[in-house]
């Protein structure tokens, strides 16, 4: 696995009073420092679970909601209806709706937690070579115009926008989405109700859960009916059928309305799907300037079969966040040497990913702020500091002696940079500066754009304010 | 066997190089051969397109849409994508021969020469970096 990074940390680094949990860890590690994880200082607004196994967007927002009506209407429709259908007509009413219903549940989990295709951002040395290209070809003296690269693909001319924020130019079909402040590939919106962005990596089970939620729904609603129907055809008539049974009323509003919006999403996303496109670019019109509907798409095959099988059944690339690859403990900021002078056995996850982790964390120190929100999760962010304190605190934001002890998906992990207890930094600045050279973090300078904020070197500091 | 490799942990960074993607054939992953500038006097041009060139490649083979593909996506939909949490994606399989290449040819071509190029895994699939170390002599195999 990945445990052959750490045999090159010095033995003096452990021991150190960092008592940060390595419940967490993976095969119980020998050292007693915790090395933090990468996404522990993703710059992005997202939330990490279960020691970034499971990410989802800012707002855990209106996902309970969801998976709440779900599990209502399935629970009175199991209570209260099957029953009275088992007897009366099948037992494969409840079989198959209960298929339906652990099938709507697992791509519903699985759209809200999948990466959906992130981008992670450009490294500070990328960015200053993208930015010398720019100033090289043209406009450079005042900043910015308009950032925007045409490209010919399938001789069709597309502009690629520079993204401000992740300092790179975006890839074709590639979008910055705001609520999770990243660039997601193949990004076709973000979904309030899944709470997560729905681009590439996450699309198909997207598209799957609003099927088979469709399904259900109507399934659902039809059996609802039915049984209404078959109740009242006795003496009694449709009120005492409503008075034996009002739950199955409480269905029959819920699915109702569900039933239009989401046959009309399932219908959309068909047509999407078969045509290739992205809400995103069907919203904004970038295709149809051009003579037809889907005839000025670049990326379409022109063959409704091929669309569908390419956007539902290609190939899933990984993520390329690497949310659970390891930091190494930071190193003093003059080292230079590349990230990528790692031994042979590193994997290629490991590789780098540490170095961009922690330049990532520079970034994310000095641009992003803590979220608080109502629900329990976290998100990684930190709060602004100087870049010349940058790696002092972040040494110092490594471990704090605080946490509570993590088991399994407590969801608080993300928080550990701001719970920052500053009485460890003397020993983690120089357990860091121990750390052999093999993982050596260049840091190159950049510039700090947000007003920076200087962590202070108080003791037991509970709460780190935002700037 | 990483002598040469070792020697550049010791070098400085002179510069480094960015090979951006090239979308002109749209959204795969696939790298400009473009010769840059700044490696001219380190690298034969043929040997740089040569390395892109089988990079773009392998990129090529992972995203591959075919019966294989469709197979596993298929399969990975019947099983509501639990599927994943066992089995590890043709992609994957690809991009750990990518690692493998790109370390091989840093071992074998690259690190004599003062170069090192980076896994474009490790910058998002965005470029491949190619670090350009001071010719210190440290050519020596």
């Amino acid at each position: 696995m990945k445990n052959c990074e750490y045999q090159q940390i010095d033995p003096r680094a452990l021991g150190t009073s960092n008592t940060r949990t390595s419940t967490t860890l993976p095969c119980g590690r020998k050292n007693s420092q915790r090395l933090r994880r990468k996404w522990e200082v993703f710059p992005g607004n997202n939330r990490f679970y279960c020691d970034g196994r499971i990410m989802m967007g800012r707002q855990c927002g209106v996902l309970p909601l969801t998976i709440g009506l779900i599990f209502i209407t399935s629970g009175l429709f199991f209570t209260f209806d099957c029953p009275f259908l088992v007897d009366r007509l099948t037992v494969f009413i409840p079989v198959i709706g209960g298929v339906l219903f652990v099938f709507v549940i697992m791509t519903l989990l699985q759209t809200s937690f999948t990466d959906p295709g992130i981008l992670p951002r450009a490294l500070p040395d990328e960015a200053v070579d993208i930015e010398r290209q720019i100033d090289n070809s043209g406009s450079a003296s005042y900043r910015p115009p308009p950032r925007t690269k045409e490209i010919l693909i399938n001789d069709q001319v597309v502009k690629l926008k520079y993204c401000f924020t992740c300092k790179m130019f975006r890839p074709p079909r590639t979008s910055h989405c705001s609520m999770c402040d990243n660039c997601v590939e193949r990004f076709d919106h973000h979904c309030p109700w899944v709470g997560n962005c729905v681009g590439k990596r996450n699309y198909r089970f997207f598209y799957a859960f609003i099927v088979s939620l469709s399904f259900l729904t109507s399934f659902i609603f039809g059996c609802v009916i039915t049984h209404l129907t078959l109740r009242s055809q006795g003496v009694n008539g449709i009120i005492q059928a409503i008075q034996d049974s009002p739950a199955s009323v409480a269905e029959l509003v819920i699915c109702f309305f569900s039933i239009w919006s989401i046959l009309g999403l399932s219908g959309f996303h068909t047509y999407l799907v078969a045509s290739n496109l992205t809400t995103n670019e069907d919203i904004k019109g970038s295709w149809s300037s051009k003579r037809g509907e889907e005839s000025g798409n670049p990326y379409t095959y022109n063959n409704i079969f091929t669309n569908c099988c390419v956007v539902l059944c290609g190939p899933i690339p990984p993520s390329l966040i690497d949310r659970r690859g390891f930091l190494p403990p930071d190193d003093a900021p003059q080292t230079v040497t590349s990230d990528t002078e790692l031994p042979p056995f590193m994997s290629k996850n490991d590789a780098n990913m540490c170095t961009q982790g922690t330049k990532e964390l520079l970034q994310s120190m000095a641009l992003s702020t803590v979220i608080q929100s109502t629900c329990t999760p976290g998100t990684p962010k930190t709060a602004p500091v100087t870049q010349e304190s940058l790696l002092r605190t972040v040494s110092i934001t490594v471990s704090p002696p605080n946490r509570p002890p993590s088991t399994g998906c407590s969801g608080h992990q993300a928080q550990r940079p701001i719970d920052v207890s500053c009485s460890q930094k003397g020993n983690k600045r120089s357990a860091h500066h121990t750390h052999k050279p093999m993982l050596r973090v260049s840091s190159p300078p950049y510039s700090l754009s947000h007003s920076p904020l200087i962590l202070s070197d108080g003791p037991d500091m509970g709460f780190i304010p935002l700037n | 066997y990483t002598h040469s490799l070792q020697d550049l942990r010791q070098a400085a960074v002179a510069s480094k190089v960015f090979v951006q993607r090239d979308y002109t054939s749209g959204t795969i992953c696939k790298f400009q051969t473009k010769f840059p500038a700044e490696l001219e006097s380190r690298i034969d041009k043929q040997q740089f397109e040569e390395t892109i060139q089988t990079l773009n490649n392998l990129y090529a083979e992972a995203e591959k849409l075919g019966g294989r593909s469709y197979l596993e996506g298929c399969l990975a939909c019947l099983t509501a994508y639990t599927i994943f949490l066992c089995m590890e994606t043709h992609y994957e399989k690809v991009l750990k021969k990518i690692a493998k290449y790109i370390q091989e040819q840093n071992e074998k071509i690259y690190a004599p020469l003062g170069l090192l190029l980076t896994d474009p895994i490790e910058r998002g699939l965005r470029v491949v970096e190619i670090t350009i170390f001071e010719d210190r002599s440290i050519g020596s195999r």
